[in-house]
């Protein structure tokens, strides 16, 4: 009974896996960007899975229903969501700003750049 | 939904990765649903389908749309990211299952919190309730955070280019 | 340009609704799935089409820029001031039992100018900067043309 009862963990850690690989490992720094949303999925996915509660159902209050989700890693995973969005646009307008003082968004050519001057 | 992950380190094409990260985000939204997390899938489709893949097309238009092909494989950030996984594969066997009532992160503050925030706090929807009031210090951090983020992209980029335009065709007249 | 038309006639269709969907998000989130992030996230993005389709000129004169803008601050400024009117009224910051003379009417009172609030600055960072991102190749291509 341990491969399901921790599957969800190991979905997550794969997932984290792809999203680090693809940061630190690709030069272009808009790809970067993109690793780190599916890094931070996967961290809003391993919050979400541990608000689960068998036979639970979604946390609204209803006659009948004894049993419920936990509430509070959906309130953070809600907030974090919509300040990742911000955050990303943040770190899109970096990107977008180096592209116009380097004339590239690749690590190494910033580089590149960055010595020759 | 691994497999749109790996897909989208694999593609060098920014523009097909940015819509499969739209793909992504939307499967992540019904992965939500089935645990429950109804309001959190809400955002998460919001978010992913409309407002993060059109900022990513504009980031793309005002950059590139094609990765430069990288001369060498990686193994040195392969090796690392393993590594990682493993320790945190590792890690997980000490972890409670899935759906286990009985799990840690069930006991303290989260059954007052559905016991009593129909009384003390009114909105059926406890998210709403442990959002708003029992967390409004948190929400409150939140929004600033937003709202910073938002005065940071406007400092960054609001209206650098065209003064920056400017200035360039200034120096070659000079 | 047919398709063009296709998209114009059927993105005015379904703009109100997605609009009206955003604010039945934003004030029934007592009650079902909703609140003020996800209101002002559907919000943005339904207002993202319309300037997609239409045009950001045709956006920035529906809702300018500086409007966005003051709006992102007065939705922080509500949040901050719901809890200062905790303080004058006699509780704590955020407390929002004193805010009605039933602590429960207070609660709902104090919840709903709240998630307005954050709505109102959600919904104003994403079109600030949806706009910022849109506004940015307009130099060069005027130039061009």
């Amino acid at each position: 009974m341990t491969f399901p009862g921790l599957f969800n963990y190991w979905v997550v850690i794969a997932l984290m896996m792809v999203g680090f690989y693809v940061v630190i490992a690709q030069g272009n720094l808009i790809k970067k960007v993109v690793g780190l949303n599916i890094f931070q999925v996967s961290v809003f996915v391993f919050y979400i899975s541990i608000s689960k509660v068998k036979g639970g159902s979604a946390p609204i209050l209803s006659e009948g229903i004894a049993l419920y989700g936990n509430p509070l890693p959906h309130v953070l995973i809600l907030t974090a969501i919509v300040v990742g969005v911000a955050t990303m646009a943040l770190a899109l307008a970096l990107v977008v700003r180096i592209q116009d003082a380097y004339g590239t968004v690749e690590e190494d050519e910033i580089r590149e750049r960055e010595e020759a001057s | 939904m691994a497999v749109t992950a790996v897909a989208l380190a694999w593609l060098r094409n920014l523009f097909a990765v940015v819509m499969l990260s739209g793909i992504f985000t939307l499967t992540a939204a019904v992965v939500y649903v089935v645990m429950d997390a109804v309001d959190v899938a809400f955002t998460e489709a919001a978010v992913g389908a409309g407002i993060a893949t059109v900022l990513m097309l504009g980031s793309l238009v005002l950059t590139t749309a094609e990765e430069k092909v990288q001369p060498r494989r990686a193994f040195g950030p392969l090796a690392m990211v393993v590594l990682t996984g493993a320790v945190l594969v590792y890690g997980t066997l000490d972890m409670p299952f899935y759906g286990d009532p009985s799990a840690p992160a069930h006991g303290h503050v989260a059954p007052r919190y559905i016991r009593d925030s129909g009384r003390e706090v009114g909105p059926p929807n406890i998210v709403t309730s442990v959002l708003a009031s029992y967390r409004g210090y948190d929400t409150l951090g939140e929004v600033f955070v937003i709202f910073t983020a938002a005065a940071g992209v406007i400092v960054l980029m609001g209206r650098g280019r065209r003064y920056r335009g400017r200035e360039r065709r200034d120096a070659e007249r000079s | 340009m047919s398709h063009i038309a296709v998209l114009r006639v059927v993105s005015k269709l379904l703009i109100p609704v997605i609009l009206l969907f955003a604010l039945y998000v934003q004030f029934h989130g007592d009650f079902g799935p909703g609140g003020g992030f996800q209101a002002g996230v559907i919000f943005g993005s339904g207002f993202i089409l319309y300037a997609l389709i239409f045009g950001t000129a045709v956006a920035r004169r529906v809702v300018p820029a500086a409007i966005t803008r003051i709006a992102l601050a007065a939705g922080v400024l509500l949040y901050g001031g719901v809890g200062v009117a905790g303080i004058v009224l006699g509780g704590q910051y955020l407390d929002y039992s004193v805010l009605a003379d039933d602590a429960l009417a207070g609660q709902h009172l104090g919840i709903a100018l709240i998630e307005f609030g954050v709505g109102l600055t959600v919904a104003a960072a994403m079109i600030t900067i949806f706009y910022v991102f849109a506004g940015q190749d307009r130099g060069p291509e005027d130039a061009e043309q």
